[in-house]
């Protein structure tokens, strides 16, 4: 089985955000970037289908500057085989750019399972895995915590509002991980070694800037101030008389 | 003169709230460009598509099929760019729910055309201009979108649903395709009780490792109960530790969510949980440290033992509520 998983680098979700000097991105100073946490279960889950097929192949491919290099050796430090950086220094906010030159880079690569992380926790667009089965002409199940594959055919779960579609396909497909599909390993000393040493290409593309132009980011408002109505279970009853009448919510 | 063209939502034969809220969105959009409001319906035969118009469709598209009871993307995606392709569009909304989560990005994919998710504002200057949180909502972009058409999704409750009644005509539309083509959704699991769910419910009860155990979950549980419309919901170390299901969890690498009433028990605050809750109307704190950082952002906070604290409160919502 050939697995290729789609991995981005992101600021760590403890990191504070201070907009940069052009108001119109981060200030990257003092961020830790890790490894997408939804990329990692993606990986995961690639590495148990790859050790419970016994053979096969797992590709990571990641897209950005030459320091997402390092995002890819923490995903062959998992235990995946070999990485790919399309490498550009610019990353439009529209994720349509960055799907299509994944998918470029996929279509021919005889991959029989695409996986991603449902979302990247910088920007937040929840789309990229799926453009990319819509762009390949192939099945794809977003945000998947349950996943059986047998024959060429699968089946996925996902949370939906209030429960969870039960979703069938036939591979090749895109799916994209949800928090609970599986506990990702921590990579071992020896992995990490060996990681080093495993193939990564460098191939530069060029992202299609999208129509999304940036005018500015900012914090978001700070909330107004509130109070300590009070210490212990006495304070209940002011907490109470607050949410009727002043905040007007019960 | 372009118009607008919303998606709509159905569950059980029923339209969603966020439908309303989408076409809210949509209906105030379309008089900035000064169009149309369009809507797409697809559902089972027994979805009513009556009474659209009150909340500013001019058109209703409906394509009402006894195969269309789930959620089918290859149909809900073909329905979509066939009419798209038919008429003059600026924009395409929907909710961001799972469905539009999922269906947006298949839908910008195949008209190759911009896309913004989970937006909390929409203008018109100049272009299409909206408002994306980021980073889990620790940043705020403003964007303007050129090129048209274009898809958005919305955040849901976010745009307070409002009547602006138009014909809401509706016109019936054959599917064109087979619905499961590339996927079939073939069945969808309710949960075992009757629970609401955290990106849904008005009320948020949500609890941390201030319980100490997970056996001590049960006094969160009492206190949604005791509101009647509350949620549970669960930190990010009280997921990890397997003391609560993921769909619980509130946070960054959680549900990002903005009720009405948010309870906080125990949650001493991280960043990425502070980044999931923060847009709720108001935010309620009871933890035993004062210094804890969840009061920073809390309206109304209780220092003080909860196991004392929470056990009072649901007895008081309980005689308010009548729960």
């Amino acid at each position: 089985m050939k697995i290729a998983v789609c991995v981005k680098r992101v600021p760590d979700s403890e990191a504070r955000i201070k907009i940069g000097a052009d108001g119109k991105g981060i200030d990257e100073s003092g961020i830790k970037f890790i490894l997408n946490p939804y990329d990692e279960y993606a990986v995961e889950q690639a590495l148990k289908l790859k050790e419970a097929a016994g053979d096969g192949e797992v590709v990571v491919v990641s897209l950005g500057t030459a320091a997402v290099q390092e995002t890819i050796r923490a995903a062959l430090a998992m235990g995946v085989d070999r990485g790919i950086l399309l490498e550009t220094d610019a990353q439009p906010l529209d994720p349509l750019g960055a799907a299509q030159a994944l998918a470029a880079e996929l279509r021919d690569g005889g991959f029989d399972l695409i996986l991603c992380g449902k979302v990247a926790i910088d920007d937040y667009a929840h789309a990229t895995g799926t453009m990319v089965a819509e762009l390949l002409g192939i099945p794809s199940v977003s945000a998947i915590t349950h996943l059986q594959l047998a024959d060429g055919q699968g089946t996925a779960e996902r949370e939906i509002e209030g429960g969870v579609e039960v979703v069938e396909f036939t591979l090749p497909a895109v799916l994209t991980a949800e928090k609970g599909l599986n506990e990702p390993r921590y990579p071992a000393l020896k992995g990490i070694m060996m990681a080093k040493k495993k193939p990564l290409d460098v191939k530069p593309v060029e992202l299609d800037p999208g129509g999304i132009e940036v005018l500015d980011l900012v914090l978001p408002p700070a909330r107004q101030e509130g109070r300590i109505v009070g210490e212990g279970a006495d304070a209940v009853p002011a907490l109470v008389e607050a949410l009727q009448s002043e905040a007007k919510v019960l | 003169m372009a118009n607008i063209l919303v998606v709509l939502e159905q569950r059980d034969g029923t339209l969603k709230r966020v439908s309303h809220e989408v076409l809210t969105a949509g209906r105030e959009l379309a008089d900035s460009v000064g169009g149309e409001l369009h809507a797409v319906v697809l559902g089972p035969e027994s979805l009513s598509t009556d009474g659209l118009g009150v909340y500013g469709a001019d058109k209703v598209f409906a394509t009402l099929d006894a195969r269309l009871e789930l959620y089918q993307p290859s149909a809900y995606l073909a329905t979509v760019a066939a009419r798209v392709n038919e008429g003059d569009y600026d924009a395409v909304l929907l909710g961001a729910t799972a469905l539009g989560k999922d269906l947006g990005p298949r839908v910008a994919a195949r008209l190759l055309c911009p896309f913004a998710s989970d937006v909390t504002a929409i203008a018109h200057d100049d272009g299409i201009v909206v408002s994306r949180p980021v980073y889990a909502g620790k940043a705020v972009y403003r964007l303007r979108i050129s090129g048209t058409p274009c898809v958005i999704t919305v955040r849901p409750n976010n745009f307070a649903p409002a009547e602006s009644p138009r014909a809401g005509a509706v016109e019936r539309v054959a599917l064109s395709r087979d619905p499961v083509a590339n996927e079939r959704t073939v069945r969808v699991k309710e949960p075992d009780s009757a629970a609401l769910d955290v990106s849904e419910a008005p009320v948020v009860v949500s609890g941390g490792r201030g319980l100490r155990e997970p056996e001590n979950f049960t006094l969160i549980e009492d206190l949604a109960a005791a509101f009647g419309n509350a949620a549970v919901g669960a930190s990010r170390a009280v997921v990890d530790a397997g003391w609560r299901p993921h769909s619980e969890q509130v946070g960054q690498t959680g549900k990002t969510i903005s009720p009405s009433l948010y309870v906080a028990v125990g949650i001493s605050g991280a960043i990425q949980h502070l980044a999931g809750m923060r847009t709720a109307k108001v935010i309620v704190a009871i933890n035993r440290d004062k210094d804890a950082p969840i009061f920073k952002v809390a309206d109304y906070g209780i220092v003080g033992d909860l196991f004392e604290i929470v056990p009072r409160l649901t007895e008081e919502i309980r005689k308010i509520r009548g729960n």
